[in-house]
């Protein structure tokens, strides 16, 4: 029997991704998300094509009080458990509207940081499991342009490095995803360079290889780990003044 | 979004508002713009699901909605690829009951383009296999046609190439198998005389043939005639029968650059149809062939269309009637053979009985060619054309980029009622492509 896998943020076009991804090699699946019950076509869809048991969960990545409950619940207790919870926001708006901006640190920081630790105790007591966190090449620079999303991501990225180098001794493994640019409905309508922007399913077979190869940081298209050595190498004085 | 679009024969290119649906209302929102066409995952050669105002690419409304394992139906959206339905189903021992050449179409572009396989004969197109279709009409509406209820659109949208509304979901029957494997035959046939004749007297379940394009005289017409049938299970040698469903994984090659527009002269492509027919004598006789390699041997060579470079490719596909075939077919072939544009890939099959009022295939012979786009092709096409004319022919909408409407209303005596049709149903100007322009549909 191959071990469940949870996607949290199961709404999302990479997590619904990753879902037929391991299903389609036997995983059962536990989808989790806000108003789960609106997701039962994709339930119903990843079962039928794949005949594996997928269950869906009622989850609020942003009530961190309820998190510790919420993993408790979960049965079987999933061996494998990718967060792809985030918000791009609006970084225009956003510099504005404080509240949103606020949202959009926690949403992607604080709501999937905690579920993650809820999920690392409990794999550390079993010493085994797998813990994938879907980040952002955002998180690699501050820009001006996406700063707010950005530093949550970072936020995040450093989150995983840190579970990674604790659980390393007690079998527990970290895998954090930077996808770069993908074709979803939180880039739909966006000018995206077509080398650089990956589809939902190449970031679902990129997640399900990561997992059996046990790596630790990856970036979904290789291209992007030159493109952010690159803008990461600028100096600072220089970054200071450019737009990208 | 502003997209520059074409069809998988790259030609024509037009730059089209593209949106992608993720449900009924974003589908309904752009049909209120109108006019619009689906598209499905592009492989419809020519400008068939193409519309600059407003193109729908149905592909993410692909779910599987429901699968009856004891009476192999499916229903599903439109956007799902055959080639999900055979992932899916085929484990459990059903196969689509009617395939084209790839398996990378959506289920309503099969519907929209009534697809044939090679078992048109005996089995009929996409729309014998048809339980019910949920229709997006010009109001918005989403009407559930089936044969007792609004039977007319049912029987109007199989071959109708999208124009009677946006297909959103269908539900089909699936053919038992008992595994995935083909028994495979290969008859090599010496002109086309022996290869009709192998069609008219197999009894096999699927039947194709490969042409040597460049063959003149007694020659003309040379062919390998491919036979298969399902595999059952007690048949095949012990290592397969373990797992019959189990099919070695494919290795996928990537065009990766355009071809220059040179690298298919004719010398380039006698030595590819030498070495085809080579390969194919050599493995004359019967075999088990898994079944990816055997429907879709192309599929394996992504993005093979770039192979013809820049200036893109036109498929030529006609069926002949069953009285005039071989006349209409020999002079076809002479037409070609004499031009020395002989195309990468020809093909021809025996079709069956006609199965809609827009459907393509009727009973005859029906031969498809590919031809690099330039003027002298596109002049032997129209030349072709003439000849499919004289011999009561017809054309695959499917597959055409370049028909004239004068042609297409010379050839196919069915256009003025399916117009009649379109104009009653208040079609005609909520629902439009690139090819229903030109052809003036």
């Amino acid at each position: 029997m191959k071990e469940t896998v949870l996607i949290l943020g199961g709404r999302s076009d990479i997590g619904l991704a990753c879902a037929h991804a391991f299903a389609a090699e036997g995983h059962p699946v536990q989808l989790a998300a806000r108003n789960v019950e609106t997701l039962e076509p994709a339930r119903a869809d990843l079962a039928l094509r794949h005949s594996v048991e997928v269950s869906l969960h009622e989850i609020d990545a942003l009530a961190t009080g309820t998190h510790g409950a919420f993993a408790a619940g979960l049965e079987p207790a999933p061996g494998i458990v990718i967060c792809a919870i985030g918000a791009l926001g609006n970084q225009t708006a956003d510099e504005e509207d404080h509240a949103h901006a606020v949202e959009v640190m926690r949403a992607n920081f604080e709501g999937p940081a905690s579920l993650m630790a809820v999920f690392a105790n409990q794999m550390a007591v079993r010493g085994e499991g797998v813990l994938v966190g879907i980040s952002s090449v955002a998180g690699d620079r501050g820009r001006a342009a996406n700063y707010i999303y950005g530093s949550a991501k970072a936020g995040f990225t450093a989150y995983l490095s840190g579970l990674r180098n604790r659980l390393a001794k007690q079998g527990v493994h970290v895998v954090t995803v930077k996808p770069g640019f993908v074709a979803t409905s939180m880039t739909e309508g966006m000018d995206l360079p077509p080398k650089l922007t990956a589809r939902p399913e190449e970031v679902g077979q990129a997640v399900l290889s990561a997992v059996r190869k046990r790596r630790n940081v990856i970036y979904v298209r290789p291209i992007w780990r030159v493109v952010m050595t690159v803008i990461c190498a600028i100096p600072e004085a220089v970054f200071k003044k450019m737009s990208i | 979004m502003k997209k520059k679009l074409s069809g998988w024969g790259r030609y024509p290119v037009a730059e089209c508002e593209v949106t992608a649906p993720r449900d009924e209302a974003a589908v309904r929102a752009a049909v209120a713009q109108g006019p619009v066409i689906a598209r499905g995952n592009g492989r419809a050669y020519g400008d068939a699901a193409m519309q600059a105002q407003g193109t729908l690419d149905m592909r993410r409304m692909n779910k599987v909605i429901a699968f009856d394992p004891v009476a192999g139906r499916v229903e599903c959206e439109a956007g799902m690829l055959l080639g999900d339905v055979i992932s899916a189903f085929l484990p459990h021992g059903w196969f689509p009951a009617v395939t084209p050449g790839t398996k990378l179409v959506t289920i309503g572009g099969c519907i929209a383009s009534d697809v044939h396989g090679k078992n048109h004969r005996n089995d009929g197109t996409f729309a014998r296999y048809l339980d019910w279709i949920d229709i997006m009409d010009a109001d918005g509406d989403v009407v559930r046609a089936d044969a007792s209820s609004n039977s007319d659109l049912f029987r109007w949208t199989p071959g109708a190439m999208g124009l009677t509304g946006v297909i959103l979901r269908a539900g089909f029957r699936l053919r038992p198998v008992e595994s995935g494997w083909i028994r495979q035959e290969m008859v090599p046939a010496a002109n086309l005389d022996a290869a009709m004749e192998v069609f008219e007297t197999t009894d096999a379940t699927y039947s194709v043939a490969w042409f040597d394009c460049l063959g003149r005289g007694d020659a003309l017409g040379r062919s390998l005639v491919v036979l298969g049938d399902h595999a059952t299970r007690d048949e095949l040698p012990s290592d397969k029968r373990y797992r019959p469903f189990h099919v070695p994984a494919r290795r996928r090659k990537k065009v990766p650059v355009d071809a220059p527009a040179f690298a298919l002269n004719r010398y380039t492509l006698r030595a590819f149809n030498l070495l085809y027919h080579w390969n194919g004598s050599r493995q004359a006789g019967s075999s088990y062939v898994d079944w990816d390699s055997y429907f879709y041997p192309l599929d394996a060579l992504l993005d093979w269309n770039r192979i013809y470079g820049r200036p893109g490719f036109a498929q030529f596909q006609v069926v002949i009637p069953l009285d005039s075939a071989k006349a209409g077919l020999t002079r076809l072939l002479d037409t070609i053979a004499a031009s020395g544009q002989g195309s990468f890939l020809a093909v021809l099959k025996r079709l069956g009985a006609e199965g809609g009022p827009f459907s393509f295939p009727m009973e005859g012979y029906t031969l498809a060619l590919d031809f690099p786009v330039n003027d002298r092709t596109l002049a032997l096409m129209r030349e072709l054309d003439a000849i499919t004319v004289d011999h009561g022919g017809r054309f695959y909408l499917t597959k055409d980029s370049r028909l004239s409407a004068e042609t297409l209303r010379a050839a196919d005596g069915r256009v003025p009622d399916f117009i009649a049709m379109r104009a009653e149903q208040g079609l005609a100007g909520a629902f439009a492509s690139g090819q229903s322009e030109r052809l003036g549909l």
